[in-house]
């Protein structure tokens, strides 16, 4: 592994994924920096929640490693002995590693702290905005609870920790705007609100990594700004480190630091926003090849 | 200004639709009308009759043809000119604003409960003020311990279907578990019941456990199939392991509970010699009755606590969207076989209590028709609402007893009538009305488990009923 890699906080390596005859992830590799935005663009189809359900543990990937880092980056140079070893973590005094491909979907967030919001919202709608918030909170109340026992003889210490739990959902509440409808049904909220309640709800799980597919997915320009601004501010002043699938290019050309574009489960491009841009292979994956060419083509062929 | 002639037209206009409004009635009705006579002509007018030689002759019976008709077209007149327009003008009127409308569910929500348990509470002293000690036993016991042993199946199933939105169609097998293990246990190790009763409960949430495991990956429909085969298991079983449970035959003579060790009978040790009472069946009639209350009320208090603790809220969201809940690193596995104990262990409750105050106890108390009850119940109170199970086992339980008491019918339609046939058939029709009339259940609200600010109900409106 290369140095300047080793800051990464999730390193994908080889990772491919196929159903049955469909190969939807081809031999994919990249790495997402610690406390950067890393975006995950293509056109339709091209495998982008494919590969973020193989982080995340809804998917076993068919081939490849998906490594997490906690904590100092010299973790990473026990990576080949953890994998070695066939566990699934290494915990150690300064850091942790986690091997997401060996996790069942609930430990990736429970341990390994990585959250995901879903490209077609899924918010628990008939409960209140407040009670989505402390959901996301359980496995914290779970041991406060003395799971379930203590909290069915009411003891104090678990109310204390239930306060701290509301005054957690409280403060992002404030942060995307809700607080206001705190005590209303989730599926009650406007769209917009929804998708900024959904974030707040992954960031309560107090995650190291963020996924989220889709964030600006039909918000109108004030809203996609706005959701720009509490993107930043997560990554700023969480510290916690993004990885967003996005179609909307100024959402992803504005806040990412880094890029990778996928076509047909294949990387085809990787670097800074500016630099993708550029790229022709990502205009032409994108926008298809420009009119004259395929002009001169037919030319060629005599049509 | 075109807002107030608009106005003004319409107030000229106004004089003139009543009369086309009677017009289109009449002519409505006559259509009616004469559908009814068509259909009931060979139906109702005509009927053939055998007569003394065998010979098949033809009856007419116009009177009752022609008020058939008359009523038909007389209620599509009232529907036309009455109630149509009602209707569509409590439809236009603007609804009571949410904030009122949930102002008042939570005062109902506040109230309503004290007041249950109240009533419960003072029941057996209601019933003996009333009624006099000869009818109490019956008021007591087929009424009062008969809805209660309901009310705490329901608030169990509650759990399982209400909450953590799983559809479970073979509850009762849990309900018979704990049956037979009071039974045995009390009849072979000679255990006290408030030995058995825990006992029974934990033996009851084991087989939760166990049928929990095999239909984790099922959701909706074939959960459904999977847990009404397990009811049928169970009672197949309890048919045919003639050694242990005697089979269709059942277990007779179980030990009837006592008063801490005092049993309810007429010897010099019983419970009336030695309070220096007279011996009275009403003695254990009173007594079981509050035992079950007190357990009816011990489910209601620990589900009430489940609900506002992390592992209630994670049920709810287990009915809401299991994706997000494994998403939000939530354990689903746990937290459904924990659904399924927690259901199954107060059924073994209610099971236990059924089989000491019986005495007997046979497979056929353990019908899927019971586990359509309960879940009848728990539907028609409203998923996930206590005090509406509450409410729909009175309805339920208590509607088809009281039908038992509909003798002033045979007034109506002579003494040949016999009201107790169609004891299930009103009972079915009252259903039909109340699930259109309240398709989300009796209490369609949803009391959240945390509030930021001041507490009040929500609409149930959006909550899904699972798929899990």
């Amino acid at each position: 592994m290369s140095d300047a890699a080793d800051d990464a906080v999730l390193r994908v390596e080889h990772l491919t994924m196929r159903f049955g005859g469909l190969v939807a992830v081809d031999d994919l590799s990249f790495t997402a920096r610690n406390g950067d935005i890393t975006a995950l663009i293509g056109p339709n189809g091209a495998g982008k929640t494919t590969v973020f359900n193989c982080i995340t543990g809804f998917y076993k990937p068919t081939e490849g490693r998906i490594a997490l880092r906690h904590g100092d980056p010299r973790v990473w140079t026990a990576l080949a002995a953890l994998t070695d070893s066939g566990r699934r973590s290494l915990v150690r005094s300064d850091g942790a590693l986690f091997l997401l491909e060996r996790m069942p979907d609930y430990l990736v967030t429970q341990k390994a702290k990585v959250a995901r919001t879903f490209q077609n919202i899924r918010l628990f709608s008939g409960m209140t905005v407040l009670e989505n918030l402390l959901v996301a909170q359980h496995n914290a109340l779970m041991v406060a609870s003395g799971f379930t026992l203590f909290g069915v003889l009411g003891l104090a210490s678990y109310a204390q920790s239930e306060r701290r739990a509301i005054e957690r959902a409280a403060y992002w509440l404030d942060l995307i705007g809700l607080t206001d409808r705190a005590d209303d049904p989730a599926g009650a909220l406007p769209y917009g609100a929804q998708r900024r309640l959904e974030i707040a709800r992954a960031m309560c799980t107090e995650p190291v990594l963020l996924c989220l597919d889709e964030p600006a997915a039909g918000l109108n320009p004030r809203e996609s700004a706005e959701l720009n601004a509490l993107l930043l501010s997560i990554r700023d002043r969480h510290k916690t480190s993004i990885l967003l699938i996005e179609h909307d290019m100024s959402v992803v050309m504005e806040i990412s630091d880094h890029v990778v574009v996928l076509d047909y489960g294949i990387k085809i491009s990787d670097g800074p926003p500016r630099q993708v841009r550029d790229d022709p292979r990502v205009i032409a994956a994108y926008l298809g090849v420009a009119d004259e060419e395929v002009a001169r083509a037919e030319a060629e062929v005599g049509l | 200004m075109a807002r107030g002639r608009s106005a003004k037209a319409m107030a000229a206009e106004a004089p003139a639709k009543p009369r086309v409004a009677v017009a289109h009635a009449l002519k409505d009705t006559g259509v009616v009308a004469l559908i009814a006579a068509g259909l009931f002509l060979p139906l109702v007018a005509f009927r053939t009759e055998q007569n003394i030689r065998n010979e098949l002759t033809l009856e007419t019976r116009w009177p009752l043809f022609f008020a058939i008709v008359a009523i038909v077209a007389a209620g599509r007149l009232a529907h036309t000119l009455v109630l149509a327009p009602w209707l569509e003008a409590r439809r236009r009127r603007p609804r009571p604003a949410a904030e009122g409308l949930s102002r008042w569910g939570a005062a109902a929500a506040r109230w309503l409960g004290p007041m249950a348990i109240g009533f419960a509470a003072s029941y057996p002293a209601l019933v003996l003020a009333l009624g006099g000690s000869g009818g109490a036993v019956k008021w007591i016991d087929n009424f009062g311990i008969q809805i209660l042993i309901y009310v705490m199946l329901g608030l169990g199933l509650n759990i399982v279907v209400g909450l953590a939105g799983l559809l479970d169609l073979g509850y009762v097998a849990f309900y018979a578990v704990g049956a037979y293990s009071y039974a045995l246990l009390a009849k072979t190790l000679g255990l006290s019941f408030w030995i058995l009763l825990p006992l029974a409960g934990i033996l009851a949430a084991f087989w939760g456990v166990l049928l929990g495991f095999p239909v984790l990956r099922l959701r909706g429909d074939y959960l459904a199939i999977v847990t009404l085969a397990f009811g049928e298991i169970i009672r197949l079983i309890l048919i045919n392991w003639v050694p242990v449970t005697n089979g269709y035959a059942g277990i007779s003579g179980i030990p009837r509970p006592t008063f801490f060790g005092l049993p309810f009978n007429a010897s010099d040790a019983g419970f009336a010699a030695t309070f220096g009472l007279e011996f009275s069946p009403l003695h254990r009639a009173i007594f079981l009755y509050y035992v079950i209350l007190g357990l009816a009320l011990l489910t209601a208090f620990v589900t009430a606590r489940l609900r506002h603790l992390p592992v209630g809220r994670a049920w709810e969201a287990l009915r809401e969207d299991e994706i997000a809940c494994r998403a939000l690193g939530i354990n689903t596995t746990n937290t459904k076989l924990t659904a399924f104990a927690m259901g199954a262990m107060f059924g073994g409750f209610g099971g236990a209590f059924f089989a000491a105050r019986q005495g007997f106890i046979s497979p056929e108390s353990f019908t899927f028709t019971e586990s359509a009850m309960i879940l009848a119940i728990v539907v028609l109170g409203g998923m996930g609402s206590q005090i509406g199970v509450a409410v729909a086992a009175v309805a339920m339980i208590g509607g088809t007893e009281i039908m038992r008491e509909l003798d002033f019918l045979k007034r109506i339609f002579g003494a040949g009538f016999d009201p107790t046939q169609y004891r299930m058939l009103l009972f079915g029709f009252a259903m039909v009305l109340l699930m259109i009339w309240k398709p989300r259940g009796l209490i369609a609200t949803r009391a959240p488990s945390a509030f930021l600010k001041p507490r009040r109900n929500i609409s149930g409106a959006l909550a899904r009923e699972g798929r899990g």
